[in-house]
């Protein structure tokens, strides 16, 4: 047989062992398009029974992948359809009149005011049902999170996700597991300017839905531009259109084990150090190619992708800002940031590109400021700042991911920020997100701590200046010229 | 099915018996075996054949981490694609 060397099995062990080298989580995606029906009772049936007779042992296969390989499998998680387009089917949403929607998204028509779309209780009622059956199901399952309470909207909305938006500051306190994402910009067809000045208000709402718990329901949300279809981690994970029946995709991380390459290299060129980034991320995406396929044949179900995203946890060496900083930058945020991250990222995504023929999800590197030791301690210092951080984004992997900013901050202000945050990924092709907490009753640097994976961080200043006007203007920022690719 | 068996701890007497009894006990053979010190350090890697053996990796790993402990060294088992994987293009 084909024998190792001692170098290569200890590297292996200590990258588990010491690096914290895992598999943040084997995610299965589900189509839930064919559980749509008129009947809440009906639709909910279907969707306990398609998501039960497929992940009924994802948890358990998982462990057993765990135990043979002594890979650490962090979460077990499912995506769904984005849960908008089948509730459209629902008696209770189709009560709505067309007219009042079609008159929603015209913004030359100015019968109602943005803020108050005319959507009864009843069909923000089912949507809250339908989230707390996919909750239940979760819990049943054994999976730590569900990602796909979702509305794709960016360039108009149907009555369905109009609803799904409305029920969202109650559905993220009242569950426990659900996530949800919401696509308002795409390169293709611009922005929805309506669903950036809704979503600033819904996520106040959602903060201060759950004030007794630091507002951690917006920390179960996120605002894309050009999400993508196959994404295993959360908040922003749902299962495409495009995608199959079902999948298994696995998100692996590793920024431990970047960071004590980059921490023996100190002198090398900038050639060398993407050398061995590349090939330390090769070695990684390998290992989630491995899990990926043992998990998809054990559960007889086809494998999707491999997402290689470097995503920190509070553990001191697993930080990815660790990684900025023994690159030679003195404080993350500092200038030569930008740079490192560029170097960073790029060469994160190419060892993976090599270990697998199907990357696919976010792969690259995650900035979650309070899931990071290095961020947050940057951000205290008030070298990292969120307009570092917006820049950081435009060649990070994701974008504004867990920023913590004052309670007081004004809806308007959130969604100039989203806006800011879409603007970058809309104009430069890519996807980005915004993940921001205001935290109800906290002010500038005070501490949130909101515990496991998410970590503890402290709040960012947010510039004072109003930009109200811009985000009352109504409908869409038309698409950027690259768009016209055919 | 093969896996790389993995000790590492101070050296005393007794190590490989234990490590290698452990083993046979499930009747799993040991196909190679490599030895190495630095500074006190010791550190053996085992390749291993479970081709007659029932056991389970769960189950050999809790045995061998049982007999580690005994004489104070950490014993890990993993399955070889892991090395495979990750070191072989």
């Amino acid at each position: 047989m084909e024998s190792f060397t001692s170098t290569e099995i200890l590297e292996t062990k200590k990258m588990i062992d010491e690096q914290g080298l895992d598999v943040r989580t084997i995610t299965m995606g589900i189509n839930l398009l064919d559980c749509a029906n008129p009947s809440l009772d009906k639709m909910k049936e279907n969707i306990n029974s398609k998501i039960f007779s497929l992940a009924e042992n994802l948890s358990e296969i998982a462990t057993t992948i765990e135990e043979d390989y002594g890979i650490p499998i962090i979460n077990r998680r499912i995506t769904v359809t984005p849960i908008s387009l089948i509730l459209g089917s629902l008696n209770t949403i189709q009560e709505i009149p067309l007219e009042d929607i079609q008159a929603f998204n015209d913004p030359f028509f100015q019968k109602y005011n943005i803020k108050d779309p005319k959507i009864n209780q009843r069909a923000i009622d089912s949507c809250i049902e339908i989230a707390q059956c996919l909750d239940n199901i979760s819990e049943k399952v054994k999976v730590d999170f569900l990602g796909g309470f979702s509305a794709l909207v960016h360039k108009g909305f149907t009555r369905a996700d109009l609803c799904l938006i409305q029920s969202l500051p109650e559905v993220l306190s009242k569950t426990e597991r659900v996530c949800s994402s919401i696509n308002l910009a795409t390169t293709r067809s611009g922005m929805n300017m309506n669903a950036v000045k809704m979503m600033g208000k819904i996520i106040h709402q959602i903060a201060m839905n759950t004030r007794d718990r630091n507002s951690i329901g917006c920390a179960k949300i996120v605002v894309f531009c050009n999400a993508v279809e196959d994404n295993p981690f959360m908040a922003g994970g749902f299962h495409g259109i495009g995608e199959s029946e079902c999948c298994i995709n696995v998100g692996v991380s590793g920024p431990g084990v970047i960071r004590n390459v980059v921490k023996n290299q100190k002198k090398v060129d900038f050639e060398t150090l993407a050398e061995i980034i590349k090939k330390t991320a090769f070695k990684i995406t390998r290992m989630g190619q491995l899990v990926a396929q043992q998990a998809a044949k054990r559960l007889h179900i086809p494998f999707g992708i491999v997402d290689i995203s470097l995503a920190p946890t509070n553990r001191p060496f697993d930080s990815v800002a660790g990684i900025l900083e023994e690159m030679g930058i003195e404080i993350t945020g500092g200038p030569g940031t930008t740079a490192a991250l560029a170097l960073l990222t790029d060469a994160v995504k190419k060892g993976g590109l090599m270990a697998s023929s199907y990357v696919g999800g976010l792969s690259g590197a995650f900035i979650p400021v309070s899931e990071d030791k290095f961020m947050t301690e940057a951000a205290r210092k008030n070298i990292l700042t969120i307009e570092k951080l917006e820049a950081m984004t435009s060649v990070c992997s994701v974008g504004l991911d867990m920023v913590c900013i004052p309670g007081s901050t004004p809806p308007s202000t959130i969604s100039g920020i989203i806006a800011d945050e879409a603007a970058i990924g809309m104009i430069n092709n890519k996807t980005t997100g915004t993940r921001i907490i205001p935290v109800i009753g906290k002010k500038v640097n005070e501490t949130v701590e909101f515990g496991g994976l998410l970590g503890k961080s402290i709040i960012m200043p947010v510039k004072e200046s109003s930009c109200e006007m811009f985000i009352n203007r109504q409908g869409r920022i038309p698409a950027p010229v690259h768009s016209q690719r055919n | 099915m093969k896996a790389i068996v993995s000790v590492v701890g101070l050296d005393k007497p007794g190590i490989v018996a234990s490590v290698s009894t452990t083993l046979a006990n499930y009747n799993i053979n040991i196909i190679d075996i490599t030895q190495s010190y630095a500074h006190d350090f010791f550190t053996m890697i085992l390749i291993v054949d479970f081709e007659n053996s029932n056991v389970s990796l769960k189950n050999i790993s809790e045995k061998l981490k049982e007999a580690g402990e005994k004489i104070g060294v950490f014993v890990t088992i993993q399955h070889e694609d892991v090395f495979r994987a990750m070191h072989r293009i």
